[in-house]
């Protein structure tokens, strides 16, 4: 069995609508459990107290807009090397998921910082280049809006994705390649932590049910995909059959 | 109930909008889609009707 078998728009609706069910359960309970867990069974931060709790909301989604984005990306050159239409919907798919993540993000970003910065935003490396990265978000959705031809649009829609994928790579490295800002360095998953060396890293209080809030959001974000590239097949379905419809009419 | 304490307004506005805009998404995307669906179908049976 080869992956380019999904490639054909039934197969990828057969088997998508099989493992869906199963995919919602798991996503939602990933979801509730990890936000029960973390919301109501962790203790206040000794500096940031209760606001400590908006990392079970806030780290997933950003890491979810983020990935969302390099999704699409692997998505575009599928469509642009073996023009597979499914590649190029699922992309279209992704989009508005990926918006409502980086959107989500930057509000918590916003509320969090407020108290613990002082101020509800700043033109921070970090901040910055997720704003840049929402608005790539913005002008891909309208630009897919804006042509009429499916696939221009997955061609056009696609260098911008490969041109906004500068700014998915800064919003994840920004705070490894610039050391100024408010924002704090990576302390989830810190590349290069060595035993011993926990000073910097999220304690495993709250580490554990974060990590449950970002499997669900992963799976939410799966689900959400699956189920909205199956719309965009349907949707580019009815396009064609009234087009046929309208040919046999002016027949 | 747990104690948020002095930030409790801030912890629930942030749960708040981001629960509100993931259900947002959830139910727009499953209401388009049934919609598209639905207009899948009836299009097809009008094809199969005409022959």
């Amino acid at each position: 069995m080869s992956i380019w078998e999904y490639a054909n728009p039934k197969k990828f609706l057969a088997t998508s609508e099989k493992v869906m069910p199963a995919l919602w359960v798991l996503s939602i309970a990933l979801c509730v459990g990890g936000l029960i867990w973390g919301f109501f069974l962790t203790p206040d931060d000794y500096r940031q107290g209760s606001t400590v709790k908006i990392i079970f909301i806030h780290v997933p989604a950003a890491l979810m807009a983020i990935n969302a984005w390099f999704m699409m990306l692997v998505a575009s050159l599928i469509w642009v090397i073996r023009r597979h239409h499914v590649s190029a919907l699922a992309a279209k798919a992704a989009a508005p998921v990926g918006v409502v993540m980086t959107l989500i993000a930057l509000i918590t970003g916003a509320i969090w910082g407020q108290p613990m910065w002082g101020t509800w935003w700043a033109w921070d490396p970090r901040l910055t280049s997720f704003l840049v990265l929402f608005l790539f978000y913005l002008g891909y959705i309208a630009l897919w809006e804006a042509i009429e031809d499916p696939d221009t649009a997955a061609d056009l829609t696609s260098i911008l994705c490969l041109v906004g994928s500068v700014f998915a790579v800064l919003s994840r490295y920004a705070v490894l390649f610039w050391n100024q800002g408010l924002h704090q360095g990576a302390s989830v998953m810190r590349a290069g932590a060595v035993a011993g060396d926990t000073e910097e890293r999220v304690s495993n209080v709250f580490a554990t049910p974060l990590f449950v809030c970002m499997g669900g959001f992963a799976l939410l974000f799966l689900v959400l995909v699956l189920y909205r590239t199956g719309t965009e097949i349907r949707a580019r379905r009815i396009k064609a059959l009234l087009a046929r419809e309208r040919l046999e009419a002016e027949a | 109930m747990v104690d948020l304490g002095k930030y409790a307004d801030t912890v629930l506005s942030a749960y708040a909008v981001s629960l509100l805009m993931l259900v947002a998404l959830v139910v727009l995307s499953i209401r388009r889609g049934r919609k598209v669906r639905a207009e899948m179908e009836m299009i097809e049976e009008r094809g199969r009707k005409h022959g």
